[in-house]
């Protein structure tokens, strides 16, 4: 019986050291929960609702959600309705690589995609977004001026490669990352012009995190971003060990496994020519 | 005390665990000595015993066979029991389990006690030391001084002592009052140190430290023969260099309480029981303030709490005598470091070292000493234990995911132990043998460290939760003779362990800290060996003329290499003159050249050494009061020197000159 006690008496004393630091994501089903609306899109007849998880669209690698209502907020299911991104330059205008939309996960009324954004918009440089959509038959079309805010750390990238080729990537995951590992998701893409930009599949695209404060370490156990089912999405392990500035050095491999980009981090040399960086 | 029996105790070491712990008691058992040895402490004792009573725990410590130790610095030394350190031995304080809170082992348990509040330390080797935790190597208890229900009133003392060669002072007191029922003892010692320095006067920068240790106890005689007690320690070091490390302690607090219960003569068959319950907290601040040129800025916090519990029956059957232990107890350990970048602009680097681990530990030990007859006994003990850990924190969990994809939160592994012991007791020899199966669990940095870097091999460690319980084998000997003025004793043991655990270079991973050479994991050698052997020998010649000599040796291998921080050949010799109140000393120590040392590990070999010291001491009594004063000069020929237990071959203190004075009233 005295055991009992003393053991009660221990557990009590472990109750009182123990702290809970458990903390659950609710589950979503609703596509939007979750989601900040930040602009609505609106002509006599729709509204279209734009939504992403900051509420903000940065440069980089934006998922962005949208729905389409009548004037009467009725919500319209499986709506169609395609969309087109254009900046602004003073003597220019271009495009960026974006995806068509579809239908969010089991919704039959919120669409998704994503709009990669290679600037941010400025004083005298802007981004409009245009959408064409369909409602019983008869042809629509609405836009107008978004505000794309800066990134604070390199997310896309766009260089030359060895065979010529201009090639983008732009890192979509983790938009979060979390000390330990990661998914990491990139996307690769062609520009064949200012305003085409086709997914490039069947690549490699080798990752090598280092801290450049903290004598240029790496972490163990990453694994090279390798194409998966959907267009231009690259996938793989980031193992982040501590938190601080994380340099991802990249290489871009082809079909052939050659190199088209990047260099092999070594003592001599602290880093690739091509990087994406994380903060955390 | 008089100086026979200190004598006696020291030579023989021959009482069992369960008589000391009541003092009143006589030495019954002879025929099952050697299984441990005890270092008295005690400073009714120390003026027999030792020429420098004042010298820390450390010192005390390493004056016995089995133990070495290492040296991170000037401060804190690290207890090596039968060449192995701390993760593979059981050290308490009265029974009371506690977990050092740096991750580089810069707070060995040893260093949150004082001399002043200790009696003794109780030595075991090998598996019988199983009775408070799972061990390999075996256990250190430290055991407490308090007073007893003894009415000798009101009693106190005051001490102090100086340090030529790093400045050290040490002061301190304590107060005791002993009544019928109740008895309440306090104390505190202080010491601060500048640094030291070496022979030849170089000055071993950040070897510097303070501490202060308070103590208090207090007894109430319940009955008869039953008594509650209650004990709290309050340690704090602070200002500490570590002349072998890149970083310093700027705070190592320990507080410990605990509340003790026990009765004696229950039955015929049964003679003592007590129970314990405690709880112990320790704080430890590491942190390059104080270094002029790092390559980057860092502090490494880290925190352990434990509570825990024993309890503890005795009894005697025919000629059985029988102890059983059942303990249990509750770790938490977390530790932390963040490194601030040079570019003010980047968020601070921060990951977890020890990830909030929670060790539950629940363990019997079962102990039966019989007498075959007079001259033949056998000990028999025999262990179980459970451990559970849990990884509370999911930023630590995510972090050794990275190594391990499928570890889960929880792990519970299950512990043996046993062991046999013959020994034959005649006349003035003493023979015995014995074999013993243990096993330990991975220690927490072991099993959950995180990038822990080694400033000896340079080396940043990862644990490994999924290693196996580390197994050994062990087989002992030894054997006494006392003849006239002449006492030999020659002690020997072998382990042969199995799933050793060990830090292995990980090619190509690459390591965190800036300048490390690589990163190493803690892996299982299939098996690896260690064995002991030392020899003792005291002579009383003349009248009060005593010498003796000492020799150790010790040998580790695994895989076909040595292990590191194993002792070369060592030796020490010393000569006593004891007239009345007098007593001089002149002692020599060394070792040979190391010719076995872990490359790997980032040994060179230790070179040989002799160094020399003498003392003197006078013991002063006027009618109550009683003054001792003793001086000394240590390392009298200014010897630059370093060995194999020194981390990264620091140079250890060159000439000292001490004083050391003792007033009782």
């Amino acid at each position: 019986m005295k055991i009992i006690k003393h053991l009660s008496i221990i557990l009590l004393f472990f109750g009182l050291f123990s702290c809970d630091k458990t903390e659950k994501p609710p589950i979503i089903d609703n596509p939007l929960d979750g989601k900040i609306l930040f602009q609505k899109f609106q002509d006599n007849d729709h509204i279209i609702e734009l939504y992403t998880e900051s509420g903000k669209l940065k440069q980089g690698y934006n998922r962005i959600f949208l729905q389409l209502k009548k004037s009467d907020n009725s919500i319209l299911e499986n709506p169609n309705i395609q969309w087109n991104p254009l900046m602004h330059m003073s003597t220019t205008n271009h495009s960026c690589p974006y995806s068509t939309l579809k239908l969010s996960g089991q919704s039959k009324t919120v669409l998704e995609g994503y709009i990669i954004f290679q600037m941010a918009s400025n004083n005298s440089e802007f981004w409009e977004l245009k959408f064409d959509y369909t409602v019983d038959g008869q042809s629509y079309q609405v836009s107008d001026t978004i505000e794309v805010l800066p990134s604070t750390y390199k997310n896309t990238i766009s260089f030359k490669g060895a065979d010529s080729v201009k090639y983008l990537i732009a890192l979509a995951a983790p938009q979060n990352p979390k000390i330990g590992t990661n998914d990491m998701s990139a996307l690769l893409f062609k520009m064949e012009n200012m305003m085409s930009f086709p997914a490039v599949n069947g690549y490699t695209i080798q990752i090598d995190p280092r801290m450049p404060s903290m004598g240029n370490h790496s972490s163990p156990n990453n694994e090279h971003l390798k194409q998966t089912n959907e267009a231009g999405f690259y996938n793989g392990k980031l193992n982040l060990t501590m938190t601080g500035y994380w340099k991802i050095n990249l290489q871009l491999l082809d079909k052939n496994q050659n190199n088209l980009k990047g260099e092999a981090i070594t003592p001599s040399n602290e880093s690739s020519s091509i990087f994406l960086e994380i903060e955390l | 005390m008089d100086y026979r029996k200190t004598l006696y105790i020291f030579l023989m070491a021959s009482i069992p665990n369960w008589v000391l712990a009541q003092e009143n008691d006589t030495i019954p058992d002879k025929a099952t000595k050697e299984l441990e040895e005890v270092i008295i402490i005690d400073q009714k004792d120390i003026s027999a015993k030792h020429s420098k009573a004042l010298s820390s725990l450390d010192n005390y410590l390493e004056s016995n066979n089995a133990i070495s130790m290492i040296k991170r610095g000037a401060y804190a030394w690290e207890a090596a029991l039968n060449g192995m350190t701390t993760e593979r031995s059981v050290i308490t304080i009265d029974g009371m389990r506690i977990y050092g809170a740096c991750t580089d082992k810069m707070d060995p348990i040893t260093s949150y006690v004082e001399i002043t509040n200790l009696s003794k330390a109780i030595v075991k080797s090998g598996q019988g030391g199983g009775s408070h935790g799972a061990t390999i190597a075996g256990s250190i208890d430290l055991v407490r001084q308090h007073s007893n229900f003894d009415n000798s009133g009101l009693k106190g003392s005051l001490f102090t002592g100086l340090e030529s060669n790093n400045l050290q002072k040490i002061v301190g007191g304590k107060l005791q009052y002993a009544g019928k029922k109740f008895y309440s003892d306090l104390d505190l010692t202080f010491r601060d140190a500048e640094n030291y320095h070496a022979g030849g006067g170089e000055e071993i920068l950040y070897s510097q430290f303070s501490k202060l240790n308070m103590s208090a106890n207090t007894g109430i005689k319940l009955g008869d023969h039953q008594d509650l007690s209650a004990s709290v320690i309050y340690d704090r070091a602070w200002d500490v260099g570590y002349p072998a490390l890149p970083m310093d302690v700027a705070l190592a607090e320990a507080i410990m309480a605990s509340v003790k219960f026990q009765k004696h003569h229950i039955s015929t068959n049964i003679h003592h029981w007590e129970s314990k319950l405690y709880l112990n907290k320790v704080t430890h601040i590491m942190d390059d303030s104080k270094r002029p040129v790092v390559p980057i800025r860092m502090d490494m916090p880290g925190c352990t709490q434990t509570s825990g519990f024993y309890s503890l029956l005795e009894g005697e059957k025919g000629k059985h005598f029988w102890k059983a232990n059942l303990s249990g107890h509750i770790n938490r350990s977390y530790a932390e470091m963040t490194m601030y970048p040079n570019d003010p602009n980047e968020k601070a680097m921060f990951m977890l070292t020890w990830p909030d681990v929670n060790t539950n530990f629940i363990g019997i030990f079962f102990e039966d000493k019989y007498l075959l007859n007079e001259n033949w006994a056998t000990n028999f003990s025999v262990g179980t234990s459970i451990q559970t850990n849990v990884i509370n924190d999911s930023f630590g969990l995510e972090s050794l995911k990275i190594f391990y994809p499928n570890l889960t939160p929880n792990q519970t592994r299950w512990l043996k132990n046993g062991g046999l012991n013959f020994a034959f007791n005649k006349k003035a020899q003493n023979i015995n043998l014995g074999l013993a199966y243990a096993e330990r669990t991975p220690s927490v940095s072991e099993a959950f460290g995180f990038y822990l870097f080694n400033s000896f091999d340079r080396y940043d460690y990862i644990g490994d939760p999924e290693l196996k319980n580390e197994k050994s084998l062990e087989l002992n000997a030894s054997y006494s003779i006392a003849w006239n003025n002449l006492f030999v004793k020659a002690q020997a043991n072998y382990f042969r362990m199995f799933d050793y655990i060990i830090g292995k270079i990980q090619p190509g991973l690459s390591p965190m800290t800036i300048r490390a050479n690589g990163i190493k994991k803690y892996e299982a050698l299939n098996h690896a060996d260690i064995f002991n052997a030392n020899l003792n020998l005291k002579y009383s010649f003349a009248k009060n003329f005593n010498t003796s000599g000492r020799i150790i040796y010790r040998l580790g291998q695994g895989d076909g290499l040595p292990l590191p921080l194993i002792q070369p050949f060592s030796y020490g010799l010393s000569l006593r003159y004891e007239p009345l109140q007098y007593a001089f000393e002149v002692n020599m120590d060394g070792a040979v050249k190391q010719s076995k040392y872990s490359a790997v590990y980032g040994e060179t070999p230790a070179p040989a050494y002799t160094i020399f010291n003498l003392s003197a001491s006078r013991n002063f009594s006027f009618s109550k009061q009683n003054l001792i004063l003793k001086i000394g000069i240590e390392n009298i020929f200014d010897a630059n020197y370093s060995t194999y237990a020194d981390w990264s071959r620091i140079p250890r203190m060159g000439r000292n000159l001490f004083f050391n004075a003792i007033y009782k009233l």
